[in-house]
């Protein structure tokens, strides 16, 4: 990359802004948390209990908003309250999972809309029902990060354990449970490292855009690999560099029109998520034209 | 019915006096049957016989009443024991692991912890591939398989652990003729080399008759077993239907054919759905 490009780029000020290494650095951590627990979301056909969970985080942010706390404790509260709710109430099974998945997320938009009524109207905060739903990478305390390395070890803790009876009973619980595995037991230590996945995702992109880094960076890698391990760093990859990119076009986005008001960080992340899954399902498309399957 | 061949100390398998309800509905009622090393079982009846059921009452996954004893012993879940292939089950094109990955997961698939790379988990996958003559399609994503090559992979995945009793549910449906013949051949083979039992279920037994050692014959919740001469016959069949029941010989198929004397209507096939090439 020539100079002049690399300050087309990169404005002057990008790598020594403190708002910007911080979201740097935990927009990598929650990608790669994201993917890990992220495969296995797709593997098991889970995303609208991905979603829910995301999307409960805005009752707990609120909340904490309401409380005087930060808001990745309401996301994670709200998260693993309803991950345990919806697990109580059957999200296991295949046929109960939606109808679980929705009536825990119904009960929890309804309270979230009550807390950010009272959040615009006792603090007059209007920008925090932005911030919770959309996030604001920029405005993540350094102090967050020692808490999102520790969330972040739990989560990859927790899949490390479970890993091959997950992975069997994620592609069949059949044979898992053939071989004497606790089918349930797995999938509700899986659907804990969910909720706290999708805190640390609302954290960076906003409750709403939780999934899109859940989901998308991993949809991506599995389509382009053949292995558990690889999907898992690819869509590492491709999450940290959605992350990063994104982080330099919003900070550039300040010269752009409307001048002096950046564009929102996740807007770029979710954008070139989107792309990545894009390329990826045209590269398919033009692989299984070239080998036409028997 | 008949007295089971060889004594219960050498069996894999015993099932005495098994009972089991689903939603008030009695799926099984005292089925009692035995499998010894080597042997090649049909569990053959008509859709809703309870073919499944009985399968999985044998793995642990389905409460019964009665006894299940594997090698000896009476555990609710006999884990490595016992190899399964379920029921009707495709991969997704989308699943990220290739034949090989899933054999390994045979092998250790209930373990915590990560897989650490091992030679003797490398060479158990190679004798499976062997084992299955897999080894073309080794490296490719088992959703991307045919429906015979899956069956095939799953096969290895379930003998990966060295269990001494392998059970199939309907692994022969949703296949050509000529992909159901391989592997009916390619299990007797393993029956005999591993010194297995074998227990697989169909709702046809034909593509099974060269093979099949011994046959446990499921109508109305009863089981009748014995060798096929023992059990396909028109007395033994009738008693388990419970109304009369004719079996044909026609060249070296065998049809049986429900006639119900004291009704108009026409006699129908039981069992035996095979369209004829």
């Amino acid at each position: 990359m020539t100079p002049l490009l690399a300050a087309a780029v990169f404005e002057p000020g990008v790598f020594s802004s403190q708002p910007v290494q911080t979201a740097a650095i935990v927009g990598a951590l929650v990608a790669a948390v994201s993917a890990t627990v992220g495969v296995f979301t797709v593997i098991r056909g889970q995303a609208f209990a991905g979603e829910a969970l995301g999307d409960i985080g805005t009752t707990g942010g609120s909340a904490a908003f309401l409380a005087g706390a930060g808001p990745l404790w309401g996301f994670l509260a709200a998260g693993l309250a309803a991950a345990g709710v919806m697990e109580a109430i059957g999200v296991q099974r295949a046929r109960g999972r939606d109808l679980a998945t929705g009536i825990v997320l119904g009960a929890a938009l309804a309270l979230a809309a009550l807390f950010l009524y009272w959040d615009t109207t006792y603090h007059s905060a209007s920008g925090t029902t932005v911030t919770i739903l959309f996030g604001s990478a920029f405005a993540i305390a350094p102090s967050t990060i020692p808490t999102v390395i520790a969330l972040g070890c739990v989560v990859v803790g927790i899949i490390s354990i479970v890993y091959r009876p997950l992975l069997l009973s994620s592609v069949s619980a059949d044979l898992a449970a053939s071989r004497g595995t606790r089918v349930r037991l797995v999938g509700a230590c899986y659907l804990a490292g969910l909720a706290i996945a999708a805190a640390l995702a609302a954290l960076t992109v906003g409750t709403i855009l939780s999934t899109a880094l859940l989901i998308g960076p991993a949809a991506t890698a599995l389509r382009i690999t053949k292995r558990p391990a690889f999907a898992i760093l690819t869509a590492a990859v491709i999450g940290t560099t959605a992350m990063w990119v994104g982080i330099v076009l919003a900070y550039d986005s300040y010269y752009w029109p409307p001048h002096g008001h950046g564009w929102p960080v996740s807007f770029f992340v979710v954008t070139l998520i989107l792309c990545s899954y894009l390329g990826s399902s045209v590269a398919t498309a033009c692989r299984m034209r070239r080998t036409p399957t028997s | 019915m008949t007295p089971p061949a060889g004594n219960s100390e050498t069996a894999i398998l015993s099932v005495e006096g098994v009972s089991a309800r689903i939603g008030g509905r009695a799926i099984l009622q005292d089925v009692s049957f035995q499998l010894h090393p080597g042997e090649f079982t049909g569990l053959i009846g008509t859709n809703g016989a309870g073919k499944t059921t009985l399968l999985r009452v044998i793995l642990g996954l389905q409460p019964a009443s009665g006894r299940i004893i594997v090698n000896g012993s009476t555990h609710s879940r006999h884990g490595a024991q016992i190899g399964y292939v379920p029921q009707r089950f495709l991969f997704d094109p989308d699943v990220p692991l290739r034949a090989r990955d899933l054999i390994a997961l045979g092998i250790d698939g209930h373990r915590l912890g990560l897989p650490l790379p091992s030679r003797a988990r490398r060479r158990r996958v190679e004798e499976m591939l062997d084992a299955v003559d897999a080894h073309a399609f080794a490296g490719t994503r088992v959703g991307e398989l045919s429906g015979g090559e899956q069956q095939r992979v799953l096969i290895a995945h379930a003998l990966a652990s060295h269990p001494a009793l392998l059970l199939l549910d309907e692994p022969l449906a949703n296949l050509d003729l000529p992909s159901a013949r391989g592997i009916v051949t390619l299990l007797a083979r393993i029956a005999k080399q591993e010194q297995i039992a074998v227990l697989i279920s169909a709702h046809e037994m034909n593509p099974l008759l060269p093979v099949m050692d011994r046959i446990v014959y499921l109508a109305n919740g009863h089981a009748a077993s014995g060798t096929t001469q023992e059990v396909v016959r028109s007395d033994v069949l009738s008693r388990l239907y419970g109304h009369h029941v004719d079996v044909l010989h026609v060249h070296d198929r065998v049809l049986v054919v429900a006639g119900e004397p004291d009704s108009d209507a026409p006699p129908h096939e039981l069992a035996v759905t095979e369209v004829v090439p």
